[in-house]
């Protein structure tokens, strides 16, 4: 079992194809696979599906996929901090599907534990439960949603061990490991691999059968709003 | 004297009870920690945290801590990170006891609009409608009227809808309503509003 490759090009030979389904991890720039995306681009794979909460900024993230115009649809919660984004999808040539995030989140998870579709409460009476079945369960209405089964997953973590157990760091998580979970194969890229061994069992976020290949490398890590205070006088 | 922003959050922040985990959307709403005070109260975050603390001091920024509104933030000694699916699982299954949320539009049967204005540039619901379908009490934070002077509590949403039914509670520059059988009832005027100034610029049946 070798899941440790030495480059993101490397960690994505062989499972790149035209118009594949393709779940990425992170909200914002938190927790974004940088060095993957920056792979696939390279790779010049099209015709893409990209399921993911946001849709990067202008030539950072995924809006690098959107820039050399690889990607044909996205599934989303929340765009347009990427005015090519806007543009492409503007003039029609970018579908988009929106989905609730919690939707969205829960679409990937269910996709991974093997649940074609559940229903949920989210959306029901509003432009997003227009054509899904409707279910009355204990008087209240709920929506049909569908489990995502991606063709690949492109996740970012902070740790991982040879064998694909991943640790996350902070908010950087998000939308991570259910994203990992729905993909056929998962690539992860982490910022330090260490021996197996060194993380606590009891510590996993996500344990490495969700986890096929693993690279290491530099991370960016590009901060979207920088917020501050004031430090109180003494 | 209608309440300005400050006031509308401090407003709000007396919705909140000692040991609620609450959620708090973007603009006035977040504006909402500040008046807290003494009571025990975990904010949620819902990219994926419980326990979101203020903004760090200059320097200590953290590319991989930020809130729902991609500002970088700080952690308190309560508090826990997890997945976006584990986040709205708690959204969606009811363990969040409050959300503090804007609006648009808000109809007196508590249908609420605060994510599209269709023809305009349209950048998602995010988690607003998992939100307001979950959350046990939905609070609407929002100024009485448009920029043209219009009510945006309607008898109908005009725009697409965030939620079906959902509101509980809304408090304007001018007062506080509750969504009640019929329509919306006046709980509270601001300092110096009277109930007829509350009628006189409210679409809405006041019941």
């Amino acid at each position: 079992m070798k899941k440790v490759y030495g480059s993101a090009a490397e960690a994505l030979d062989g499972v790149l194809h035209d118009g594949m389904l393709i779940a990425a991890g992170g909200f914002g720039l938190c927790g974004i696979p940088e060095l993957l995306i920056d792979a696939i681009v390279e790779s010049g794979v099209k015709d893409l599906t990209v399921a993911s909460n946001n849709a990067g900024v202008d030539g950072f993230g995924l809006g690098k996929l959107l820039d050399t115009r690889q990607i044909k649809k996205m599934m989303s919660s929340y765009v347009g901090e990427n005015a090519e984004f806007m543009r492409q999808y503007l003039s029609g040539e970018l579908e988009l599907e929106f989905n609730p995030q919690g939707t969205l989140a829960e679409r990937m998870r269910a996709g991974g534990a093997g649940i074609p579709g559940f229903y949920t409460k989210t959306g029901y009476g509003t432009q997003i439960g227009e054509g899904k079945e409707v279910k009355v369960f204990n008087g209240e209405h709920y929506i049909l949603e569908e489990g995502i089964f991606a063709d690949l997953s492109i996740v970012k973590a902070w740790k991982a061990d040879d064998t694909g157990n991943l640790v996350f760091r902070k908010t950087a998580r998000n939308f991570n490991p259910p994203a990992a979970m729905c993909g056929k194969i998962c690539v992860a890229e982490v910022e330090e691999i260490v021996p197996r061994g060194s993380l606590d069992p009891d510590h996993i976020h996500l344990p490495g059968i969700y986890v096929h290949r693993i690279i290491q490398g530099e991370h960016e890590k590009r901060i979207e709003q920088r917020t501050v205070r004031k430090r109180e006088e003494a | 004297m209608p309440w300005d922003r400050n006031q509308m959050a401090a407003r709000a922040a007396e919705e909140l009870e000692d040991g609620m985990y609450v959620n708090l959307g973007i603009g006035i709403p977040t504006l909402v920690a500040n008046y807290v005070g003494d009571k025990d109260i975990t904010l949620q975050s819902e990219n994926g945290m419980l326990g979101m603390g203020p903004f760090p001091f200059e320097g200590e920024e953290d590319p991989d801590l930020i809130n729902a509104g991609k500002q970088t933030i700080t952690e308190l000694a309560r508090t826990s990170y997890f997945d976006s699916a584990t986040s709205f699982g708690m959204i969606r299954g009811g363990k969040i006891a409050a959300a503090i949320l804007g609006a648009m539009e808000v109809a007196e049967n508590g249908d609420l609009a605060n994510w599209m204005i269709p023809g305009k540039l349209v950048k998602g619901m995010g988690g607003a409608m998992d939100l307001v379908a979950g959350v046990e009490k939905v609070v609407v934070v929002m100024d009485h009227t448009n920029k043209h002077g219009d009510s945006k509590l309607l008898k109908e949403c005009t725009l697409p809808l965030t939620g079906k039914g959902v509101v509980d509670r809304i408090i304007t520059n001018l007062g506080v309503l509750d969504v009640v059988e019929g329509g919306l009832k006046i709980v509270e005027t601001a300092d110096g509003v009277t109930e007829d100034e509350i009628r006189a610029a409210t679409e809405a049946t006041i019941v």
